[in-house]
């Protein structure tokens, strides 16, 4: 198991590269000087040049990318040009919020989709199992922004259930929540309803229904069991997927996350912030994978010899 | 060589007569069929000029002169939607066809020379995965700054390395065929081997996995418009729809619901007839 934790590891040391390598770029592919951009509109050229020189940026593009690497490690990404403070300040302060709302997105969708596939699989060609594939259908295809649009219509302007923007309590996460984890619950019920009928066919599972017990010790307790290890890792990429897909659903929401700090940079041209925040993001990203990975090595010990 | 067109006849023919089978995948068609006619007939179906506005009718509501309603600017709503598929057809169908030039020949080159040329390319696609496909567009859209060309290259991009591995995996197991090594023993060119041997045996994954990019390039294409990084106003694209019709949404809720309702319609049928043709195709991509 440790030679596994230790190559996966270490192949991601490319991958850390090159995220960092694409963060770095996204100034240089900006139309512009990027330090004139860094500086803001109003800055004077002694500003520019001095900016240019912290930043080494009067420098090759490759010895650019090494004083970027060594900034990161340092935790300094530059100023936010909008509030004038240190970005990773900006982004850190921003990130709870999100990491809040991607758990409790990812916690329904695995409720959800886990019973949905479930059901699904155990009545298979029953008019659950289409019912339920209908509906997965149409959550993947739905954009999660409409749905959240049509979430707030519903429940918060006519029902007045829910708060409709803004971050607070148990109440305003819920239809953010509902919003966001849709799309997972939908392809985690997928996943765990054509895995489930491919362990239902398994030799063991037969013996189980041969022994004469119920249908339903059959299902939870010898099939769900086998059939949940590919649908954790599903569960976990989805994790690593709305720690990013949360730009959209924090813009609708007026949720303070990194994907809403993200969008109002981008407006406002502040490349620091989007830089940092699309580099933390990635990276979290590649971490969740990473832990995912190993969480299966754990649970599944084929891939460790594999 | 009469023979062996004959049975690629009928192999097509079989693919096809599978396709139509299945009830999904026809549904699918019907879907995506209906919306590249409303794209290419806009001008003929669209009761009004979808930038036509007119204040006096600002968000109407359903009527037989409005079916769909109005919006702010007293646009017609259906009329933006027919004309909208335009722009969103052409966003996903750019953006993949992006995906394809790039994704395929790279798959191409890695798959048939192998070695370390492998090795570097497909450590390349692997760190372009590590990036979530929204936050890889969204970074480049918002380096290149926002309009619907841009938003082609920033979705066409993040699609590459998913090409690029089908067409390896697809290519490795080709190369290794009788044929092939047939080709190489009576000397014909390593151009020539990959063109008229290795890539027609790709062409099946690669229309399957087209079909299924489409579906996700819209909606991706959508969510950048609805940020504001497509198409800029009053182009009628759905994302930019729904997102100036958020606004009104107590007011005018039909101005929000009908563009989703459309992304929605249309990325269900690209999805599920990608779903028939990956079932008539290639069974293995199911996995």
């Amino acid at each position: 198991m440790l030679r596994h934790i230790i190559r996966r590891i270490i192949s991601l040391i490319p991958v850390f590269f090159g995220v960092t390598f694409i963060s770095f770029f996204i100034l240089h592919l900006s139309p512009g000087d990027p330090a004139e951009l860094m500086a803001g509109v109003e800055a004077s050229q002694e500003d520019i040049d001095a900016i240019r020189k912290q930043y080494g940026l009067d420098k090759p593009l490759l010895v650019q990318y090494g004083v970027y690497i060594k900034n990161v490690m340092h935790g300094d990404m530059g100023v936010s040009l909008r509030t004038q403070r240190p970005v990773i300040t900006e982004v850190w302060a921003r990130y709870p919020a999100t990491l809040e709302l991607a758990t409790v997105s990812v916690v329904v969708a695995s409720i959800i989709g886990l019973l949905m596939g479930i059901i699904a699989a155990s009545h298979q060609n029953s008019i659950f199992d289409y019912g339920s594939m209908v509906v997965a259908l149409f959550s993947i295809s739905m954009p999660i922004f409409w749905l959240g649009l049509m979430l707030m219509l519903f429940f918060s302007v006519y029902l007045g259930w829910f708060p409709a923007v803004g971050r607070g309590g148990i109440s305003h996460l819920v239809l953010p929540a509902i919003s966001l984890g849709t799309q997972s619950a939908a392809v985690i019920a997928r996943m765990t309803r054509s895995s489930l009928l491919e362990v239902i066919r398994q030799d063991y599972v037969q013996t189980a229904r041969a022994k004469g017990l119920s249908e339903r010790v059959v299902v939870y307790k010898h099939a769900v069991r086998n059939a949940l290890i590919p649908v954790i890792t599903v569960m976990g990429m989805q994790f690593g997927y709305l720690l990013s897909g949360s730009v959209l659903t924090e813009s609708v929401f007026a949720w303070p996350g990194v994907g809403r700090l993200m969008v109002q940079s981008i407006y406002a041209r502040d490349y620091p912030v989007v830089q940092a925040a699309i580099l933390l993001v990635a990276v979290n990203f590649v971490l969740v994978n990473l832990l995912v990975d190993l969480l299966y090595g754990y649970i599944n010990p084929r891939v460790r010899v594999e | 060589m009469r023979n062996s067109k004959n049975k690629g006849e009928s192999l097509l023919r079989i693919a096809a007569s599978q396709l139509l089978k299945n009830k999904g995948a026809v549904f699918g068609g019907v879907i995506v069929f209906v919306f590249i006619v409303s794209a290419v007939f806009a001008p003929f179906i669209a009761p009004y000029d979808p930038l036509d506005s007119n204040l006096e009718d600002a968000l109407q509501g359903h009527s037989l002169k409005h079916w769909l309603g109005t919006d702010e600017q007293g646009r017609d709503i259906l009329s933006r939607i027919i004309y909208g598929s335009r722009m969103s057809l052409s966003i996903g169908v750019i953006a993949v066809l992006i995906s394809n030039a790039f994704g395929v020949l790279l798959g191409l080159v890695a798959g048939y020379v192998g070695g370390k040329t492998d090795n570097v390319i497909m450590r390349i696609m692997d760190i372009l995965m590590a990036f979530p496909g929204m936050l890889l567009a969204l970074a480049i859209v918002s380096a290149l700054g926002p309009g619907i060309f841009n938003l082609m290259i920033a979705i066409g991009t993040y699609s590459i390395p998913i090409f690029a591995r089908v067409v390896r995996g697809s290519v490795l197991t080709v190369r290794e065929m009788e044929y092939v090594e047939s080709a190489r023993a009576i000397g014909q060119s390593h151009f020539l081997i990959v063109l008229k041997h290795i890539l027609p045996n790709c062409v099946g994954p690669i229309l399957v996995l087209s079909t299924l990019r489409i579906a996700t390039a819209i909606l991706t294409g959508a969510g950048l418009s609805f940020l504001g990084l497509g198409p800029q106003p009053p182009a009628p694209e759905w994302g930019a729809m729904l997102s100036s019709g958020r606004t009104y949404l107590r007011i005018a809720p039909w101005v929000a619901t009908y563009p989703g309702l459309a992304i929605m319609f249309v990325v269900m049928g690209f999805n599920v007839f990608g779903d028939g043709l990956r079932d008539a195709l290639d069974p293995r991509l199911k996995t």
